[in-house]
């Protein structure tokens, strides 16, 4: 079945395990500004800490909780949707939701025409502007692990808890009790977001002060374009078949234009 | 510049000469010169990618190429389809004289925006993906199948004008399959120019509500028809002025109207949409997006309407500011519905994009490279001319002078 991660904002200590680890398993490229900077940092950037050889980084928050000042570490990478808008905004095929949980893309099938880039509800694709030949970027949830029967990378080595894979559903559960327990906000942010993720969030301090897109529709996004791409078929028949009628009827006993 | 090109008709046989012209003119000088440097910037663009040519980035992965290029190039480029159906499928003859010129920029104005996706794709050597790889799901799969087919159906047409002075052999049989052309060549654009407004009906709640709404695609639609007639008017100005041909006022007046009837539509539904979804108070907000928004409806539609049922459309000069004021409008509404509709969303963690220079020289070299391309087809076809059937026979001259369009 689907499976999903649980990240619970509050047990986080940004230690960055899981950043290390994604880059290890990912083989991605070390950065010498991206390696100097700090969760804060990343927080304040337009991006999050998001870049192409960055598929996933801590961002830290102060913020103020029961009149004490908290620092709150958020896990940001792809959210992989249940029914994602990148897969349905690509014309080529490039992405494509397994059903085991991850979202992935496949460069080779790429146009680059970056549709899917404008639509992500959670903008976390990026694209590698400074290559001749670039390609989207982002979480693939390690995709062969998680079909080997593995958790993914970063899960593996968090050492507080904090993430946790599992079965989607039973992981929603599991959320829902712990809000309980703990005394969180009423929200699993994921649960519903963009109809549904399979990365869950759930949080004491306010998902609004962590920069998460709490008006996010809870639509799935290809629901918005879906009744109008099967309509276009039948509307261009349609359009064409009357079109001719009216040439045929208009052109009848007239000397052809060239 | 002449050139003479003598093509063998049958092997051995006699020979047959076509005359070539093209007059270089300061005017034409700069588009060349425009032509060149934007060709150096593609070069630079191939070689070293996006980042080294454009001012893109991951908060704003379309700009002014995207903007610019395709979704308003398509749009300029919709005077060919309404011409098409007004004059063909509807046979209000009256119109025929400038309906090969608006097919021509259609055209041209096609192959700017296959040119211009080219040049914007990442990876533009995977251009084919999509005939094979289906990605149904997708507005842009409808998007790009309408535009190429488009393209080619429009280069058929062309042909049917071209081979009237070379490879006249295939003249009869383009000129039987031109009311298949013409029909395809009229469903297409009519798919596609909603659909490029239904692009963005899938950015939910990133694109300011002045803009987005669920009658983007009838909205794209009627202003890619509506700007057809404002585009005419000032393609045939300027073509009157570089060719020396003039468009009787009555037939510009007449499409102007009918343009203007498409407004009067677009007006209706525009202020349905802001009643139904409740968006007056963003409208009368007056800050930059209502601003936009205001601006964009007052000066782009309903000036022109007043100017089309009155009697100033009966003059030149009027003539003239409906394009101006219909082109800019349309200009500003593809500008507002990506810059100033998704600018908020998009800037609200710092984000930001200001066009690089290199990416308005790549713009405006297009540009510059289809008016020369218009120039040189409008003075060595039959494009202007209009009336009759210039038959193969009667565009051979033999005294060496090429007049057959220039009047």
């Amino acid at each position: 079945m689907a499976k999903g991660v649980l990240v619970d904002i509050p047990k986080c200590i940004g230690c960055e395990s899981c950043s290390v680890a994604c880059k290890l398993w990912n083989e991605l490229e070390w950065d010498e500004q991206e390696k100097c900077k700090t969760a804060e940092d990343r927080a304040k950037e337009p991006n999050n800490g998001l870049w192409p050889e960055e598929w996933t980084s801590i961002n830290r928050f102060d913020l103020e909780k029961d009149g004490e000042s908290v620092a709150r570490y958020v896990k940001t990478q792809c959210m992989h949707c249940e029914d994602p808008a990148c897969v349905s905004s690509c014309f080529s095929k490039a992405f494509q939701k397994l059903p085991e949980g991850p979202v992935i893309y496949d460069q080779s099938l790429c146009v680059g025409c970056r549709y899917c880039m404008m639509a992500c509800p959670f903008d976390v694709l990026r694209y590698e502007w400074k290559k001749a030949i670039p390609g989207v970027r982002k979480c693939q949830m390690c995709a062969t692990r998680v079909a080997n029967n593995q958790e993914t990378a970063c899960t593996s080595v968090c050492p507080t808890g904090a993430i946790t894979f599992g079965e989607r559903e039973e992981l929603l559960a599991e959320a829902k009790k712990r809000i309980k327990e703990n005394g969180y906000v009423d929200r699993v942010f994921g649960e519903k977001e963009a109809g549904g993720t399979s990365w869950l969030y759930i949080s004491d301090t306010p998902f609004e002060k962590m920069r998460f897109r709490t008006d996010v529709t809870t639509q799935p996004l290809p629901s918005y374009t879906e009744g109008y791409m099967k309509a276009t078929p039948f509307v261009g028949v349609g359009w064409a078949a009357i079109l001719a009628g009216l040439y045929v009827y208009n052109n009848k006993g007239k000397e052809p234009l060239d | 510049m002449e050139l003479v090109t003598t093509i063998l008709s049958k092997a051995g046989a006699k020979k047959s000469t076509v005359k070539w012209k093209f007059k270089m003119t300061p005017m034409r000088w700069v588009f060349t010169g425009i032509a060149a440097a934007a060709i150096a910037v593609i070069l630079v663009r191939f070689v070293l990618g996006l980042g080294a040519t454009t001012n893109l980035n991951d908060q704003w992965p379309w700009g002014l190429w995207i903007s610019f290029d395709v979704l308003l190039g398509v749009a300029l480029a919709g005077g060919g389809y309404g011409t098409a159906l007004i004059v063909y499928v509807l046979r209000r003859d009256k119109f025929y004289p400038i309906a090969r010129s608006a097919m021509l920029t259609s055209l041209l104005g096609y192959i700017v925006v296959v040119l211009g996706l080219l040049i914007e794709v990442g990876q533009w050597f995977n251009f084919w993906r999509p005939y094979v790889s289906w990605g149904h799901a997708s507005v842009l799969f409808e998007v790009f199948w309408c535009i190429s087919c488009y393209t080619v159906i429009q280069i058929l047409e062309f042909c049917e004008v071209g081979t009237e002075k070379v490879f006249k052999g295939a003249h009869k049989y383009l000129k039987k399959a031109m009311p298949v052309m013409l029909i395809i060549g009229i469903t297409l654009p009519t798919l596609h120019q909603s659909s490029l407004g239904q692009l963005f009906y899938l950015m939910v709640g990133k694109v300011n509500p002045l803009w987005w709404t669920a009658f983007l695609p009838v909205f794209f639609l009627l202003s890619s028809f509506f700007v057809g007639a404002g585009m005419i008017v000032i393609e045939s100005t300027l073509a009157g002025k570089a060719l020396n041909h003039k468009v009787e006022i009555p037939v510009l007046r007449g499409l102007v109207k009918i343009s203007a009837g498409a407004m009067i539509l677009y007006m209706m539904l525009k202020i349905t949409d802001m009643v139904v979804r409740g968006t007056f108070a963003n409208a009368f907000a007056f800050d930059l997006p209502s601003i936009m928004f205001l601006s964009e409806l007052t000066f782009g539609v309903i000036i022109p309407i007043i100017i089309a049922f009155s009697s100033l459309s009966s003059t030149r000069k009027g003539l003239i500011w409906f394009g101006i004021l219909t082109v800019s409008g349309v200009v500003m509404n593809r500008f507002d519905v990506l810059f100033t509709g998704m600018g908020k969303y998009l800037n609200q963690y710092g984000g930001s994009y200001v066009p690089a220079v290199s990416e308005f020289v790549v713009s405006l070299g297009l540009v510059s490279i289809a008016c020369l391309a218009y120039l040189f087809l409008a003075e060595n076809f039959n494009i202007l001319g209009g009336h009759g059937s210039e038959h193969a026979d009667d565009i051979e001259i033999k005294d060496g002078k090429y007049a057959s369009t220039a009047k």
